[in-house]
Formats: structure tokens, C-alpha cells, sequence
């Protein structure tokens, strides 16, 4: 299978270098890392921006070294697994996040792109308007998924994730794309209402539970499917084909070959509209 | 000058601005993609009487499809956009929609639009779906083979329609030979198509008659069998003439298009090359002929 282009590793990385001063098990809330917020500002500009360490109100600068200026082109380093919201609500630009990140990375953003080069938390783009974000590693729960007690998730842009995930990727989403290149957790796709799920790896059981419309693909093993899933035929979807090949031409090495082979389509969910579809792909015998 | 032995007529060929557009379509193998094609582009040899001029290209080397599948291009010209919304919807959904495992892709980059997907898509009968991708929106329309997928717009922009050169001969077999090896090798560029039969046409008009009604008629001052009866354009020696018209997205590739038609066309047993103008008072764009094979 295919494998994620580090496009992060051939960028001239000018711009806005934030690293993290030291490493600690409290979360940081740093929404403020945002092309949108730093735009017009300076170095000192920056480190004023406001944060949460703890419950506590801080700066930028109290937790971060700034150097450079520019936003649209941010690299944040140093030991960030509890460093939450980064990129939240970015419109433009790009963050490069270099080792692995806590929860929200990229939530409501509707432009520019993410890269994350290690691991990411929960909720990775979640309720995604628009832009595209690639994290290398593994990534949590709720991807793309939409916050408890909302009726809609992501609707746009694209989420790319080279390991794994967790449950629920994709849960509640109306537009956009999705694609895993591991494994996923249970229920992915959960009362979807459209957009596209790709999965390489083994899509979790019981996936597109509740879902009205939208794409779940397994290119992987057969999954257990919901009894609420009936099956239709087995075909060969052209629209996949361009999926991938789009993909591939965004500068994404992922392997466009999958896409050729046979399907088995299932409907469902019928508890819901029926009109969701899980393609599950014929493994190469 | 000449070519071979053939004169190049000191002339130009006069063209017009047309709207032209570009699709990709395929299928699951070369034949059906050709299949597709061909039924879209069928009965489209002239505006006068087929609603649009169209004809197939091959995809340039560097080119593939949007599904990876085997596929060729499309060409499409008219007179107005309108029209063309209306041919496409017409062609896409009866040549292309109806052939074994076909698609249907945009394939011209422009800055105008016209909806065709997102018409033919109501066939689906409610069961329709699309897909988003980077701007573009395919329609997934099921069809009893599985699904034929047309995306929803299709880009429209202003081309070249009418470029043309006559080939006239000794004889009807020098003029068919040579002709036939003019569009083997304009087939090669890009972006341009012939839209009559095998590229080629024998009933060369005039815009006018003798009859009410009748805005166009045949070319008679080059017809050889009326050659005593009308002011002739024909020289001495010369008993066949056989026109190739050619529409391109472009001018530059009109232009190559006759440059390579004309010289690979100067072949034994044809006397001169010569091009149909109006004086170039209708026509936005002129090919001079000398110009052309000079460069």
C-alpha cells in the first residue's frame, strides 16, 4: 500500500518557527497558532497571543521560543502531545507541526494546509470546512467527526492519515474526504450523511452505522458489516479511479492501483435513507 | 511556390470565431471509448445542417485520463454557448451516457462553464449521487451496467472554426490519396479535429444560390463536371478537388494543423494547394498559405 509523501520535509521552512520551551503532562490550549491570527504581526506580536496552560491564562511566549514572522508558512516543534487546537479555524497558509500533537488539530478550518509529521490526538479536523490536512503517523479518535451534540461534522476538505486512527472516524460528516492508510477503530462513518471514507488498512466493525448517504471503501479485509447493510453488486466504480489519481496528482504518493480492482457494494444504512454505500474491495487472490 | 512540384496558391484560408469544448471520455477498453466517441460526435460534419461541428482527438502522450481508464478526446464546436449547452446534453446523453462502460470528463481548463452532468444527472431517477473533489463534482448516474459517472461541468471557451485548404488533383485518385494523407497527419496535433466524413470533404459551399430560401450551395466555380457552364476556378489539368476543414480550441494550432495538412499533402498528381476565403471580410482569422509553410 501506498505511502504518505513527506511533503512537509522538502519545504524551505521560513516563516514563523514556534518551539516549545519544555515538556509537560498539562494541556496547553494554543488556538492561537493560526495563520489567521498571526497575519501583520512580528515575533513579539506573537509571543503576546493568548494561551491556556492548564486553566491558566498565558502567552505564546511563555510557553513557546518565536522567531520569524510571516503567517503563512508556521513550523511548530518540540514536545507538543498536549498542545491542543493547533491550526483551529485556519482559513490559509501552513502549519508544519514536526513531532506528534495533542487533540483538535485543525478543527473548523476551512483553508490552507496542516502537516503533521508525527502523531496527532483526538478530533484532527474536526468540523473541517475547506483545506487539507496530512498527518504522518497515527492519529486518535474522532477524526473528522463532529462534537457531541452536533448534527453535522466535516464539510470539506481533506483529511489524510498515514497510520491508523481510532473510533468514529468521520462520524456525522456531510462533505469532503477522508483517507486512512491503517487501520481504523469501530464505527467509522457513524450516521454519516455524504462525503468519502477511504480506508487501506482494516476498516473497524460496524462501520457506517446510521449513515443516510456518503462512501465508506474498504481496500482492505472484508469488514463486519451491520445487518442494516444489504448487498448490490460488484462492480468496478470509475469514480474511484479518479479519486485516487486526483489524489495522487495533489502531491500525495498514494497508490492509485487499488482503485482498479472489483467492488462489493452495500447499502445501508436501512434503519436510516439506505443511500450510504461501503464498497469493500475483492483482495487479489 | 512550390512543394514537390505543387503550387501554393498566394491565398489564405478565412476562419471564424466559434465556442468550443473538450471532453474526455472512457471506458473500459479502447473500443468502447472509441465507441462513445464516435456516437457523440456523430452526424456534427458542418454548423450548417448538424447543430455543431465535432470530431475525436487523440490524447497526447503526456495526457491521462481522469480514471486512469483508456479514453480519447472530444471536440465540440458551435456558433453560441447556448448551443453548445444544448448539443452537449444531447450527445453526452445519448452517445456517450448509452455506451458500455463510459465516462465522461471535462477536458478543456476555462474560465466559463457549461452545465452538463448536472443536467444529465436527473436521470437517475432520485438515486443519483455525486462526489466533491477539488472543486470538481462528478455525477454518479446508475445505469444497468453499473454506473455511468459524467462530471457537471464542462469548460466552454471561445476557439476557431473553418480553417480549410483544397487539394486539387489530375485526378479523383491523387486528390483522394493526398487528401487522406493530409489528415493522417493533422490527426497528430492537438486540439484540432476535421469534422467531415474521414476528415475529408467533397461538397465544398458557397453562401449563396439561385434559389429562395437556400442560403448556402455548392461550390460550383470548382466543380469539374460544370467546368464550361460557370466562371471555373479550376486550372487546366486539374479534375478533382477534395476540401479539408478544420475547427481548433486555438489559433496557433489551427494554423499547425494546415501547415502540416498542406505539406503533407503535396503529393504526385496534385497540381495546387488553394484556400477558400470571402475576401476576408466575414471571417476574424486569416491563414495565409505561404505564410503557413514558410514557418
Amino acid at each position: 500500500m501506498g505511502c504518505l509523501a513527506c511533503a512537509a520535509l522538502m519545504l524551505d521552512r521560513g516563516g514563523v518557527t514556534l518551539y516549545r520551551k519544555e515538556s509537560s503532562p498539562i494541556p496547553v490550549e494554543a488556538d492561537s497558532i493560526c495563520p489567521d491570527r498571526f497575519l501583520g504581526r512580528g515575533p513579539a506580536e506573537i509571543a503576546a497571543l493568548p494561551a491556556f496552560y492548564g486553566r491558566r491564562r498565558v502567552t505564546l511566549g511563555d510557553l513557546f521560543e518565536v522567531e520569524g514572522a510571516g503567517a503563512d508558512n508556521i513550523t511548530v516543534s518540540g514536545d507538543l502531545r498536549h498542545v491542543k487546537k493547533i491550526g483551529l479555524g485556519m482559513s490559509m497558509g501552513r502549519i508544519t507541526v514536526t513531532g506528534d500533537v495533542g487533540p483538535h488539530l485543525g478543527a473548523y478550518m476551512s483553508g490552507g494546509e496542516i502537516s503533521a509529521e508525527g502523531t496527532a490526538g483526538d478530533w484532527v479536523g474536526a468540523h473541517m470546512k475547506g483545506g487539507r490536512i496530512v498527518v504522518q503517523g497515527d492519529a486518535g479518535h474522532f477524526v473528522g467527526a463532529a462534537y457531541p451534540g452536533e448534527t453535522r461534522g466535516v464539510t470539506g476538505g481533506t483529511i489524510v492519515v498515514g497510520g491508523k486512527v481510532g473510533g468514529e472516524v468521520g462520524a456525522r460528516m456531510r462533505r469532503g474526504l477522508i483517507v486512512v492508510l491503517g487501520d481504523t477503530g469501530e464505527f467509522a462513518g457513524a450516521h454519516m450523511i455524504a462525503g468519502s471514507i477511504l480506508v487501506f488498512g482494516r476498516l473497524g466493525a460496524r462501520p457506517g452505522a446510521g449513515m443516510k448517504r456518503g462512501t465508506i471503501v474498504a481496500f482492505g479485509d472484508a469488514p463486519d458489516l451491520l445487518p442494516t447493510f444489504r448487498y448490490a453488486c460488484r462492480f468496478q466504480p470509475a469514480f474511484l479511479r479518479f479519486h485516487l489519481r486526483r489524489l495522487g496528482e495533489s502531491g500525495l504518493s498514494i497508490d492509485s492501483e487499488p482503485a482498479d480492482g472489483h467492488f462489493r457494494r452495500y447499502l445501508g444504512d436501512m434503519n436510516e435513507l439506505g443511500k450510504g454505500e461501503i464498497l469493500v474491495r475483492d483482495q487479489p487472490q | 511556390m512550390r512543394i514537390n512540384g505543387v503550387e501554393i496558391e498566394d491565398t489564405f484560408a478565412e476562419a471564424f470565431e466559434m465556442w468550443g469544448a473538450r471532453l474526455i471520455i472512457t471506458a473500459h477498453n479502447e473500443r468502447w471509448a472509441l465507441t462513445a466517441a464516435q456516437a457523440a460526435t456523430g452526424f456534427a460534419t458542418s454548423i450548417i445542417g448538424c447543430g455543431c461541428e465535432a470530431g475525436t482527438n487523440d490524447l497526447p502522450a503526456d495526457e491521462r485520463t481522469p480514471d486512469g481508464r483508456p479514453g480519447v478526446a472530444a471536440l465540440f464546436f458551435t456558433t453560441s454557448r447556448q448551443n453548445m449547452e444544448a448539443q452537449l446534453l444531447q450527445r453526452v446523453g445519448q452517445g456517450v451516457m448509452t455506451s458500455p462502460t463510459s465516462a465522461c470528463y471535462n477536458g478543456l481548463d476555462a474560465g466559463d462553464t457549461i452545465k452538463v452532468g448536472g443536467k444529465l444527472r436527473f436521470f437517475g431517477d432520485g438515486f443519483q449521487s455525486s462526489k466533491l473533489l477539488d472543486g470538481r463534482r462528478l455525477w454518479r448516474v446508475p445505469v444497468m451496467d453499473g454506473e455511468f459517472v459524467v462530471e457537471e461541468n464542462f469548460g466552454v471557451s471561445k476557439a476557431v472554426g473553418g480553417g480549410n485548404f483544397f487539394i486539387m488533383a489530375e485526378d479523383l485518385e491523387a486528390a483522394l490519396a493526398a487528401a487522406e494523407a493530409a489528415v493522417t497527419a493533422m490527426r497528430a496535433v492537438p486540439g484540432v479535429i476535421m469534422p467531415f466524413p474521414g476528415g475529408i470533404v467533397r461538397s465544398g459551399s458557397k453562401v449563396s444560390s439561385r434559389y429562395k430560401g437556400q442560403h448556402v450551395s455548392s461550390n460550383t466555380p470548382y466543380c469539374p463536371t460544370i467546368r464550361p457552364l460557370v466562371e471555373s476556378a479550376l486550372p487546366d489539368g486539374v479534375e478533382a478537388v477534395l476540401e479539408i476543414v478544420i475547427d481548433g480550441l486555438e489559433e496557433e494550432a489551427v494554423g499547425e494543423a494546415m501547415r502540416v495538412g498542406v505539406g503533407a499533402s503535396c503529393l504526385p498528381g496534385v497540381v495546387r494547394i488553394t484556400a477558400g476565403n470571402y475576401g476576408g471580410s466575414l471571417g476574424r482569422y486569416q491563414f495565409h498559405l505561404r505564410d503557413l509553410v514558410d514557418a
